[in-house]
């Protein structure tokens, strides 16, 4: 029944060659992975691990099992099973097929024991999730797919060069702590850093997340960026540098998430504040931030892919998820409405939901180490995380003015997928020591102190205030059709425009050229014989241009 | 086990007149794949012979060496004799119906003939030891495959090959050229001999020249960068059996020579010092971001993934200019991981066109629901030639990258990778158009009256998939690929074979 030493990806690369084949009703064995994966794992950890892989003439480590890469392995192991289960009604094999070759990546990443093994993983997981976003089959999806991908692998080559860089100055591929020094650390850095949507670098995360398909989005917000935040904390914990990317990446999304229309694209940029508050905890590097990013990560997976199932029900009941067409869902989706009201106080962190329990960690560890300013600036995006991913989104879709829309509430297992959702947000925020049993470091953090509490709430209910005030003030950005570019721009607009403009200088530049050419060359021809035309001559003469380059090497080569 | 090696050359060389003179098509392609068959055992009963790196010595007509013209097998051209004969093998295989199609009938049995000779070129170019003899073979794989795209169903077929020809024999020419000059310093025309004496005339200026020219030729026939012009037309034009053919092996056999040149005739000491390697460099870089570019912006697949061609040439030169034991490696084993994968891509290519009548991306639109299996060997295919990790393509860029920077050299690092995005671009343009565009109606007007549009190509399909089988093994066990690459990178870099 329990097989030690199997690789957790196998188990899903193995049952997504079934998936095409299995139809209807058979398409719920697709569970079989993630069940019967994660309880594999769960039984035979213990003596697992050092499963290699001989590959050219390096000797890869497949399966390196310590309590960091445990928790994140169950982790996606529970995203699996809840994505899985809200994609049953999906009829396109094309997703069924890259989702759990995307997760069975995500699961290789995450239990790799070498650099080597992490890139390989690394470049699937870019290019199994693209199919996720393809497969929306829109104009626009197709186009963002096609930008995300090549961002994708651009952090993928950057990421093998430096391993190969790190592999020749060191000898060595394991995978561990690096730090910040030399052009192969910063290659690596940066590589994780653009998985990871640090600011500059997260345009392919608000571009192409709010374009996939309803269950692919949720897919893409557990895994790419998370196996990310593992990376980080492995490889460079306690890098100061992180803390400020951190919680800039916890201020600047607020803003866009406030003036943006489309709710999934304000999911997306939540995901980049929460990340934020992980990879703050990863720079600050003691035991209890660290604990607190890893936490954060896993609470965030659930709370965060609750959020965008919520809102995938509404894509697909609805057909668009636009907070200006939106309002008085809750009529017909009551449930869903319910569900998402949980993911929204979980992402806020009210005390007894998952999100108030990891935070504050990363919170009280900044505290600790004295960083003031950004614990306050991590304060404000607690209070910005409130505004827009905890009333903007339940306020906009369910409540608000009436659409008069009256979709049906959404299929049973997104219900039964969100259910899961929520009642792991209320589970985690009301049992911590459940969550804080698995990890990693050394912990005795109790999130349920008074002035914690006491100073989360009045957070809280000011910010509630605040958004209240501004609606009825008229001074709430209102919902508007349309379209945000944020650092996009530069690729979007200036790099197509600037391009265009030196494509055009080149072929203005060329066809004057030739215009001179020919006028040299009719005077020529006006002296001499007429010049011959063909192929024949155009390909002597090429000839006769590179053997003079040949000559004239030669000349050098001899002077040299 | 020495006395097999000469039947590599004898049994085309029979067969191919054979079939010329029996003028009956079922004879002809019976007769090519009995060749294909019978040279590929061969080949790799020799690749197991000297993979641990046993030279074989096979004297022609029995007369001494520097006298007599003589075969020498190492593992570097004996791979390169496994890639050769296995592909003539499997396009036999693939072509079958393809080319009732494409080729005339009453051309078909000269078109297996041709075949068989430009097999019988290639693998004479392979495995000769003699350097006039070398040049022999080169110009019987040349002129054979001048007329095997001359048969290509379009009219543009003829000017492609006139192209080819110009080219090629321009190539032939400076190839000629450089080994009489070599002849004039060093009185030899034996490769082995001219290395061992080289000392004795390494410093007259008729050498380096020949140097150069022998390099330009090859570089020609090799398709290497700012004289590539001719193959894209080339592949594109020919029919599909040939381009599955000249793609996977003629390019290759081209670098192999090149290869054998520059470290067995001249010593690698002696060109290093000179501007060469940069020169290599130089071409192998712009060639890979040229081909790479041009690539994208094609429409019909046959020439993009011929353009991608010029640009994976490009990393083959590099791994030559690079200059050391790794990069050598690297360029010897993408000789293997590129034919494959080119192989089952223009076979994709080549099953496209007999069912939909175009290669054109913009009428394929939504082919991938009615190709699933063609369409599906180009994700894999693709896959390999952007090098994702787990293919066959991957094991060349990482040996490749790890030469540039045991170097370090950066710049061909950046064009290494940004070569790679590129290739992603063009690769997701094939996959993009034929699965997730909306469905094209086919033209009908192109398909010629009496044929149905969509028919099964089971024999076809099965060689497809055996090459993209072998993609995906090739990146996860390296062992027979890579182990022939080491030894021959080892040897070469020893100094020539021993006698």
């Amino acid at each position: 029944m329990w097989i030690a030493n199997l690789p957790p990806f196998v188990v899903f690369f193995v049952f997504a060659l079934f998936a095409p084949v299995l139809k209807g009703r058979l398409r719920a064995l697709l569970l079989l992975a993630p069940v019967w994966g994660g309880l594999n794992l769960a039984m035979t950890a213990a003596d697992s691990g050092g499963v290699t892989w001989q590959f050219t003439d390096l000797i890869l480590d497949l399966y390196y099992v310590d309590r960091l890469s445990l928790l994140f392995g169950y982790l996606f192991h529970i995203a699996a099973f809840i994505a899985l289960i809200y994609s049953l009604h999906v009829k396109d094999s094309v997703q069924q097929v890259s989702g759990l070759l995307y997760a069975g990546s995500a699961l290789g990443a995450v239990f790799a024991g070498d650099m080597l093994t992490v890139f390989i993983f690394w470049e699937l997981l870019a290019v199994t999730s693209a199919f996720l976003i393809w497969a929306r089959r829109t104009p626009e999806a197709i186009r963002a797919a096609n930008r995300y991908v090549v961002i994708q692998v651009l952090s993928g080559v950057l990421m093998l060069t430096g391993v190969v860089m790190l592999y020749q100055q060191t000898g060595t591929l394991r995978l561990a702590y690096i730090g910040l020094e030399g052009t192969a650390a910063w290659l690596i850095f940066i590589a994780l850093g653009i998985k990871c949507a640090f600011p500059f670098f997260h345009t392919w995360l608000t571009d192409a997340y709010p374009l996939a398909t309803p269950t692919g989005t949720l897919y893409l917000s557990a895994f790419t960026t998370k196996v990310a935040i593992y990376l980080l904390a492995r490889t460079f914990p306690g890098e100061p540098l992180l803390i400020y990317i951190g919680a800039a990446m916890t201020c600047f999304p607020i803003f866009y998430a406030v003036i943006e229309n489309d709710l999934r694209k304000v999911l997306a940029y939540s995901l980049i504040n929460q990340l934020g508050f992980m990879v703050c905890g990863i720079g600050v590097g003691t035991a209890l931030a660290l604990n607190g990013a890893v936490a954060h990560a896993f609470n965030d997976v659930i709370f965060k892919g609750l959020l965008f199932m919520t809102m995938g029900a509404v894509l697909t009941r609805v057909g668009h998820v636009n907070g200006s067409d939106l309002g008085g869902l809750y009529k017909t989706m009551p449930r869903t409405t319910v569900f998402c009201l949980v993911g929204a106080a979980s992402i806020s962190a009210f005390p007894l939901f998952s999100g108030f329990v990891s935070k504050s960690m990363v919170m009280a560890a900044l505290l600790e180490q004295d960083q003031l300013i950004v614990w306050l600036m991590l304060l404000f995006a607690s209070a910005g995380v409130f505004h827009h991913a905890g009333i903007k989104i339940p306020f906009f879709a369910f409540f608000a003015h009436d659409s008069g829309l009256r979709p049906k509430e959404a299929p049973l297992n997104m219900q039964l997928a969100m259910a899961i959702g929520a009642i792991l947000c209320i589970a985690i925020g009301v049992h911590p020591e459940w969550l804080y049993g698995l990890l990693p470091w050394q912990n005795d953090y109790s999130p349920y102190d008074m002035t914690h509490t006491l100073t989360q709430l009045q957070l809280l209910f000011f910010s509630a205030l605040a958004f209240v005030w501004l609606n009825k003030q008229g001074l709430y950005p209102p919902e508007l059709r349309s379209v945000n570019i944020d650092v996009e721009w530069f690729y979007r607009r200036l790099l197509p425009a600037s391009g265009n403009r030196v494509v055009n200088t080149l072929v203005n530049a060329r066809s004057a050229f030739r215009q001179n050419v020919r006028i040299i060359a009719d005077q020529f021809a006006r002296r001499s014989t007429p010049m011959p035309t063909g192929t024949v001559t155009i390909l002597t003469r090429r000839m006769a241009w590179v053997f003079i380059a040949l000559m004239l090497l030669v000349i050098g080569s001899l002077l040299l | 086990m020495e006395a097999y090696t000469v039947l590599l050359v004898v049994i085309p060389l029979i067969s191919a007149p054979l079939t010329a003179l029996i003028a009956n098509r079922h004879v002809a392609w019976g007769l090519s794949l009995l060749v294909g068959a019978a040279t590929f055992v061969i080949a790799l009963m020799l690749l197991q012979d000297v993979i641990t790196g046993r030279v074989i010595h096979y004297e022609l007509g029995g007369w001494k060496p520097p006298w007599g013209i003589e075969y020498v097998i190492d593992a570097l051209n004996a791979l390169v004799a496994v890639i050769v004969t296995a592909f003539a093998l499997l396009s036999v295989l693939f072509g079958r119906q393809s080319v009732e199609r494409e080729v005339h009938d009453s051309q078909l049995h000269l078109f297996y003939a041709a075949f068989q000779l430009v097999l019988l070129g290639l693998l004479g170019m392979a495995l000769t030891g003699d350097i006039f003899n070398l040049f022999v073979f080169l110009e019987i794989s040349s002129l054979s495959s001048y007329a095997l795209i001359a048969m290509g169903h379009k009219r543009q077929a003829l000017v492609a090959s006139f192209n080819y020809l110009i080219a090629g024999t321009l190539g032939a020419t400076f190839f000629l050229l450089g080994i009489g000059f070599l002849y004039a310093a060093s009185g030899t025309l034996n490769m082995a001999d001219i290395a061992s004496r080289f000392e004795q005339y390494d410093a007259m200026a008729l050498v380096i020249t020949a140097l150069l020219f022998i390099l330009i030729g090859l570089a020609l026939k090799a398709a290497a960068f700012p004289l590539h012009s001719w193959l894209p037309d080339a592949y594109t034009q020919a029919p599909s059996m040939v381009t599955v053919f000249l793609a996977s092996t003629s390019t290759k056999v081209a670098v192999y020579v090149l290869i054998r040149c520059l470290y067995h005739v001249f010593p690698q000491e002696y060109w290093s010092q000179l501007l060469l390697p940069s020169f290599l460099l130089l071409s192998g870089c712009l060639g890979m971001l040229y081909g790479s570019y041009k690539a994208i912006q094609q429409d019909s697949i046959k020439r993009l993934l011929a353009y991608s061609s010029v640009a994976q040439l490009g990393y083959m030169i590099v791994g030559i200019g690079l200059n050391n034991e790794t990069g050598l490696t690297a360029t010897v084993v993408h000789m293997f991981n590129h034919a494959i994968t080119k192989g089952a891509l223009f076979m994709a290519a080549g099953m496209v066109f007999y069912r939909m009548h175009t290669t054109s991306l913009h009428q394929l639109r939504g082919a991938g629901k009615t190709m699933p299996w063609t369409t599906g060997a180009f994700v894999i295919g693709g896959l390999s030639l952007i090098g994702v990790p787990g293919t066959a393509g991957f094991i060349s860029k990482w040996y490749l990258l790890q030469a540039a920077l045991e170097n370090n050299n950066y710049l061909v690092v950046a064009s290494l990778l940004i070569a790679s995005i590129m290739a992603i671009m063009y690769v997701w343009k094939i996959i993009e158009a034929l699965y997730f565009d909306g469905e094209e109606k086919l033209h009908l007007h192109q398909v010629p009256s009496g044929q149905d549009i969509v028919a099964a190509m089971p024999l076809a399909t099965l060689c497809c998939y055996l090459l993209v089988a072998a993609c995906i093994y090739f990146g996860l066990y390296t062992d027979l690929s890579l182990d022939a690459a080491k030894t021959a990178a080892q040897s070469l870099f020893a100094g020539g074979p021993a006698r």
